[in-house]
């Protein structure tokens, strides 16, 4: 009896061991499709979306198991370090330009042109003020962000960070680290606020 | 002829009611596109042609397609599409239907690999017809079964595979397939978004493909949609016919087990 015990515990233990095994070269053999299957083009190379940075990493491999609030906790806390507030306190662009930028989907994709101004495309995961009923639901709306959230330091650092870097609020969050990524810069971070936040903006009407 | 002006005039006519729902009520346009539908669909085109290049004699051997096999014998095309990707042994390895189109190509025909994927995508104005044949061999599987196995282990790890990269996030947006293709009742701007892990939604998708592209005006293949998909995704660019479409379109096939097949369909 013992010894068949001893069996299926040996069993078990190697039908662990094989899975493991087996999923880790799944894991290899899906960066070695990635190598051999995309070609750089454009403003995108292969070898961007082969260097996953820790964000990346950890949250593609949420896959097949839950992520622990231990976890999300060092993840949020690691990327709210990197966020870079602007200087001397200007918080506000313009709204016109934020506007501009929040309906401009372009930049990162291959066929975009080299060099040009990214768009942050708001639009495409949030609705921001009643005028434009093309908007996408993937994120919470944002109309009358400003409005219901009046305009104290707290606010603007806290908007300014979530936009830079979503991830500092929301691990794995699906929205696109705009500041820490590079997509906008620091100019049209602040006209994204601006539409956000200043009274006269159409988001607040 | 008259179907032809008959369909030309559905086209023009649905360009414009759906242009006049889209702006009274976003959020209901698929049932306004299943509902017209069923008067014709500008996809028949494709279909057509589609059947004069499979019965076409082409390449160094002047031979048709019809001795090609897509799974179920040589020329054989009824419900062969809710079946792929599979293995195929004489390829010994898993194919969806374009790869086993530029084999039979290669291998029947005679023609070179680079002959054999020449014009393989639609673009507007510009319709191709690897997406026509696509279309005719699909529509021979409507109205049957979505039944792809995972019997072999090399069609357990193109799934596995096709799962994998489905998840994996990277690029400058930290965009991967999961973050738009996740979540029940989402959408970008007003595109309704699948969400390619609920059997429901997956089988309602991955069984309208392909699909005539009022915003394109051409038929696209699941593959041509896949390759765009990566496109926004912020990726680089995927080789038409790769073994990464091929992973995605097995994980998408088998999650959509069940779904009765209903395409060539029409999008936006």
């Amino acid at each position: 009896m013992k010894k068949f015990i001893l069996v299926l515990i040996s069993a078990a233990l190697s039908v662990g061991c094989a899975s493991s095994a087996t999923d880790k070269d799944y894991s290899a053999q899906a960066i070695n499709l990635l190598k051999s299957d995309f070609k750089s083009k454009g403003p995108v190379t292969v070898e961007r979306i082969l260097k996953q940075d820790d964000v990346q990493k950890y949250c593609s491999a949420l896959e097949d198991r839950e992520g622990t609030l231990d976890e999300f906790a060092a993840i949020r806390d690691g990327q709210l370090k990197t966020v870079k507030y602007p200087m001397k306190g200007e918080y506000l662009g313009d709204w016109k330009e934020g506007l501009k930028i929040a309906g401009n989907a372009k930049g990162g994709q291959y066929s975009d042109s080299i060099g040009s101004e990214n768009g942050g495309n708001c639009y495409g995961c949030h609705q921001l003020n009643k005028e434009e009923i093309a908007y996408g639901t993937l994120g919470p709306s944002l109309y009358q962000y400003g409005k219901l959230r009046g305009s104290s330091e707290d606010i603007y650092k806290y908007t300014w960070a979530k936009i830079y870097n979503a991830q500092a609020f929301v691990a794995c969050s699906n929205m696109p680290r705009f500041g820490h990524a590079g997509i906008l810069s620091e100019q049209q971070i602040k006209h994204v606020m601006a539409l956000l936040l200043s009274t006269d903006s159409p988001v607040n009407q | 002829m008259k179907h032809l002006k008959q369909l030309l005039f559905f086209m023009i006519a649905l360009q414009w009611t759906v242009q006049v729902f889209a702006e009274s009520a976003p959020v209901e346009q698929g049932d306004i596109y299943k509902e017209l539908i069923e008067d014709g669909n500008p996809a028949e085109f494709r279909e057509m042609r589609g059947k004069e290049v499979w019965q076409q004699k082409a390449g160094p051997n002047n031979v048709s397609l019809k001795q090609c096999d897509l799974g179920k014998g040589p020329g054989v095309i009824k419900g062969v599409y809710v079946e792929l990707p599979k293995y195929f042994s004489d390829a010994k390895k898993v194919m969806d239907l374009e790869q086993r189109l530029i084999y039979c190509k290669t291998t029947i025909q005679g023609l070179t690999y680079e002959q054999a994927i020449s014009s393989p995508l639609s673009i507007a104005g510009h319709a191709s017809d690897v997406e026509a044949l696509v279309s005719y061999i699909t529509a021979a599987s409507k109205g049957m079964k979505m039944a792809v196995k995972l019997d072999h282990p090399l069609e357990k790890e193109a799934y596995e595979l096709g799962r994998k990269l489905f998840f994996y996030r990277a690029g400058s947006h930290d965009f991967g397939c999961v973050t738009c293709h996740s979540n029940d009742d989402k959408r970008i701007r007003l595109q309704s978004l699948a969400n390619l892990l609920n059997p429901n939604d997956a089988q309602a998708t991955y069984t309208t493909w392909p699909a005539y592209r009022l915003s394109q005006g051409e038929v696209w293949s699941m593959q041509h949609r896949i390759i765009d998909c990566l496109r926004q995704q912020r990726f680089p660019e995927v080789t038409y016919a790769s073994d990464s479409i091929t992973a995605l379109t097995m994980f998408m096939a088998k999650n959509a087990e069940g779904g009765i097949y209903n395409a060539p369909a029409i999008k936006r």
